[in-house]
């Protein structure tokens, strides 16, 4: 007898969420399936590569990862530009590392500087990503919110003590919500319906479970988001069925093997192919769970994704 | 798939004699339909009882075992579709390929690196399990010795790779007793190579053009009583390959379709040319169903992050590995060393231990019961505030082990250290590095 393959019925469907300015939209979401499982139901946009760009030069990264933008670390519009032109990313992260009240405790108002200065100088949508610091960040999204009106930017994280201030913020000067719970299924929905009930319309919201790097936590991250998409997908749970941003490689690249040298850990291979590697394999896993944009760092390990995102979606 | 508590109960003697250590049969036939008990522990049970619970009790997935010894392998024997419904239970086997038509450097490289390249982690060892021989050149003379320099020079398990019976008649001799995988089986050569694999006792693995093709090819060889099979659906492209992963998975988990109820073997070093994108695609193997996986190479900046990979996604989801709360001794401290605190989450502790080890500088950690949570996870669920700590150290024992009146809290958890002092009266809370690759050079510049 032949072999009758087993398929799944899904009875939802990711949002579709529009991103970015008028004259450059792009839309994520819309899957009717699990991730790349397109023989029985759709993935109409294969998953987006966000790049990062930092507001500050960063101080503690390994050689690897600063190479590529050696020329463009003190400049984050440059840098932002450069990923664009020379990497072909199709979104970009500023990350707001220095507002940080435990490193340099930038004010917000340079903050918005730099937003702005990096929103005038890209198309591509622009995700602007706080410290993870609830009070800092609610302050100096607030104020992004308020500053950058009209330039749709994707505003994380937006945590449950924050929603309330950056999804008025958000609703009022038109900007999308990275709502933003720490790797819990019921955390994420219920932060959904707190959106929801603020007036926050669904095509306003993804959503960040947090990650965490392959080899320090990935596994907890992978099964969260697994069923994530299981709930949304096969038991329309309508308030889960939002597309995932995963801020991955700021977990990866701050992992010890990421940068120890070849000297110190000969077992451990070539550094900068490791990094590379331990940063795209993470995006893999992650991309397999369910993610629908990736915010990435080393070029290499974005080709290297982007690659294997057209075999998994070839015909 | 698994058996009732009460059609268990149905098979078994009904005498509630109690020797199985549970008053009555059907208590152990719920014990029994929980997994919580071996019906060997019922000495009076019939043989056809036996046969038929063994019977019904199969599972899904075939168990496969590779190799002797130490090194044995066991893939299959899977359950779930994803790992958080119950868990992932047998890694799978990650292989280094050469052939007989690689350079001799080029074999002793791959086999020295298949030696040297382990890494420790979480108190296991992590490594790669099998090496696939490969016959290129179809002469059997050459195969063999080939087979024979990895059976004699390392402890692997092997994969034989050659569809002529005839060469791989004469290498199977030399290395049966090392219980190689037979690969492979195909439409051609089916009947030979069975035979073998009947002769050895060795696993089997079985190619076929497509899954109908495979299905085929596997039920002629489990009618002939061969059960040690493994599956090659004979995909190399990558969208197609993952397919049939999850159609093979599906088939036995969700149809009971016995024909696919193997463990698979796969080989991304025949999927690309690409060695970072071939290291890619054995981390899909492992999260997406993969027994084997085989590999051109191995680098250490390829092997470790696979291997990172293929742990996270084989940990048991439900409990999270901890270490036992209580004072560890690192290098030999006394009474003037350094006392670090930090959480019971297994990562964490070998990670933090290993920093303070190569710091060279003696000192003592003290590990405070999180129940298995990371410092911020544990900080955040209220596991790791001022007083819980500051319970801990103060029961532990570590003050009357040293002199001076100082603890070393992690980087991330700085928040606690009001309360903790506060908890601790005339005790210094120093609030070290947050990220542990930064502890040796905190601690040679720490002084009592
Ligand atoms: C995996 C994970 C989980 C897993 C648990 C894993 C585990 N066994 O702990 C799960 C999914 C269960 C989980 C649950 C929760 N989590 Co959680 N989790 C994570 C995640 C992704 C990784 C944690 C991890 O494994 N780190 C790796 C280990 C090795 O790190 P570590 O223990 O901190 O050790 C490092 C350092 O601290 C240092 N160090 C350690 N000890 C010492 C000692 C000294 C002396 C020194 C100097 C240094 C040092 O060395 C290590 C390596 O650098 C993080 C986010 C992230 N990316 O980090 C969130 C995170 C920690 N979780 C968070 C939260 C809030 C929670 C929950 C409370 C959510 C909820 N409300 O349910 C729950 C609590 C659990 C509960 N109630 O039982 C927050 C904490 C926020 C905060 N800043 O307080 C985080 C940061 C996510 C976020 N950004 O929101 N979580
Ligand atoms: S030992 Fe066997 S017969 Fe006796 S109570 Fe247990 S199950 Fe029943």
């Amino acid at each position: 007898m032949a072999f009758e393959i087993p398929k799944i019925s899904y009875n939802g469907a990711i949002k579709e969420i529009p991103l970015g300015k008028e004259a450059s939209r792009m839309i994520v979401g819309g899957e009717t399936c699990y991730p790349f499982y397109l023989f029985e139901g759709d993935m109409p946009r294969p998953p987006k590569i966000a790049m990062e760009v930092y507001d500050a030069p960063p101080d503690d990264w390994p050689q690897a990862a600063l190479e590529p933008f050696a020329d463009v670390l003190q400049d984050p519009a440059a840098w932002a530009q450069k990923c664009v032109a020379s990497y072909g990313a199709e979104m970009i992260a500023l990350q707001l590392a220095s507002t940080d009240p435990n490193t340099q405790d930038t004010p917000a108002e340079q903050a918005v500087e730099v937003t702005k200065k990096v929103a005038a100088a890209i198309e591509v949508p622009l995700i602007v990503w706080g410290s993870a610091n609830l009070e800092k960040d609610t302050q100096v999204l607030k104020m992004i919110a308020e500053e950058c009106a009209g330039e749709n930017l994707i505003l994380g994280p937006v945590e449950e003590g924050s929603y309330k201030a950056l999804g008025a913020a958000s609703l009022a000067y038109q900007h999308t919500i990275g709502a933003s719970t720490p790797i819990d299924v019921n955390l994420a929905k219920q932060l959904n319906i707190l959106l929801g009930n603020l007036g926050v319309p669904d095509e306003r919201i993804l959503v960040d479970p947090t990650v965490g790097s392959l080899g320090y936590g990935l596994e907890y991250c992978y099964s969260v988001m697994e069923r994530d998409r299981m709930a949304a997908l096969t038991q329309e749970d309508e308030r889960l069925q939002f597309p995932i941003v995963c801020n991955l490689a700021k977990e990866v690249w701050k992992i010890k093997e990421s940068k120890i040298s070849e000297e110190e850990a000969p077992l451990l291979g070539d550094p900068s192919k490791r990094g590379v590697l331990l940063e795209a394999m993470t995006a893999l896993l992650l991309l397999l769970a369910g993610a629908d944009i990736l915010i990435m760092r080393h070029p290499d390990a974005v080709q290297l994704i982007r690659g294997f995102v057209n075999e998994l979606i070839a015909n | 798939m698994a058996l009732t508590g009460i059609q268990i109960y149905k098979l078994l003697p009904k005498d509630n004699c109690g020797e199985c250590g549970v008053p009555t049969c059907l208590a152990f036939a719920m014990s029994l339909a929980a997994g919580k008990a071996e019906l060997a522990a019922c000495p009076r049970v019939s043989e056809e009882a036996k046969a038929e619970l063994a019977d019904a009790s199969a599972p899904p997935i075939g168990v496969v075992e590779i190799g002797t010894g130490e090194r044995k392998l066991k893939i299959g024997g899977e359950t779930v579709l994803f790992r958080h419904e119950k868990t992932f239970l047998n890694p799978p086997g990650i292989a280094v390929l050469v052939t007989d038509e690689m350079a001799d450097e080029e074999v002793a490289g791959r086999l020295e690196r298949f030696k040297t390249l382990e890494y420790e982690r979480v108190g296991l060892t992590l490594r790669a399990d099998l090496v696939a021989v490969k016959s290129v050149s179809n002469d059997a003379g050459k195969f063999e010795a080939l087979a024979a320099k990895v059976k004699n020079e390392t402890d692997a398990g092997i994969v034989l790779m050659t569809e002529d019976p005839s060469v791989m008649e004469a290498c199977l001799k030399a290395c049966a007793d090392r219980k190689p995988v037979i690969y492979a089986a195909t439409k051609e050569n089916v009947d030979q190579m069975a035979g073998m694999a009947k002769d050895s006792g060795c696993p089997l693995a079985v190619k076929g053009n497509g899954l109908d093709e495979v299905a085929e090819l596997t039920t002629k060889l489990t009618e002939d009583g061969l059960k040690n099979l493994i599956i090659d659906s004979g995909t190399r492209a990558i969208r197609k390959a993952l397919e049939d992963q999850v159609f093979i998975r599906r088939g036995a988990l969700l149809k009971k379709y016995k024909p696919l109820g193997f463990p698979t073997i796969t080989l991304p070093c025949e999927m690309t040319d690409d060695f970072m994108q071939e290291t890619l695609i054995a981390s899909m193997f492992v999260a997406k169903y993969g027994g084997i996986i085989v590999l051109s190479d191995l680098q250490g900046h390829s092997l470790f992050p696979l291997l990172l990979a293929r742990m996270n996604i084989y940990t048991d989801p439900q409990r999270p590995m901890a270490t036992s709360p209580g004072i560890y001794e690192i290098g030999g401290p006394n009474e003037d060393s350094p006392v670090l605190v930090s959480c019971n989450f297994s990562l964490t502790y070998f990670i933090v231990s290993g920093e303070i080890e190569s710091s060279r500088v003696p000192a003592w950690l003290v590990i405070v019961d999180t129940e298995g949570l990371s410092v911020l996870t544990a900080w955040a669920a209220g596991k790791f505030v001022g007083d819980a700590v500051g319970i801990s150290l103060k029961k532990c024992g570590i003050m009357d082990k040293v002199r001076h009146k100082k603890v070393v809290i992690p980087g991330y958890a700085a928040a606690i250290s009001g309360d903790l002092e506060e908890e601790l009266g005339d005790w210094e809370v120093l609030v070290g590095p947050r990220e542990s690759a930064h502890i040796p050079a905190y601690l040679k510049e720490w002084s009592a």
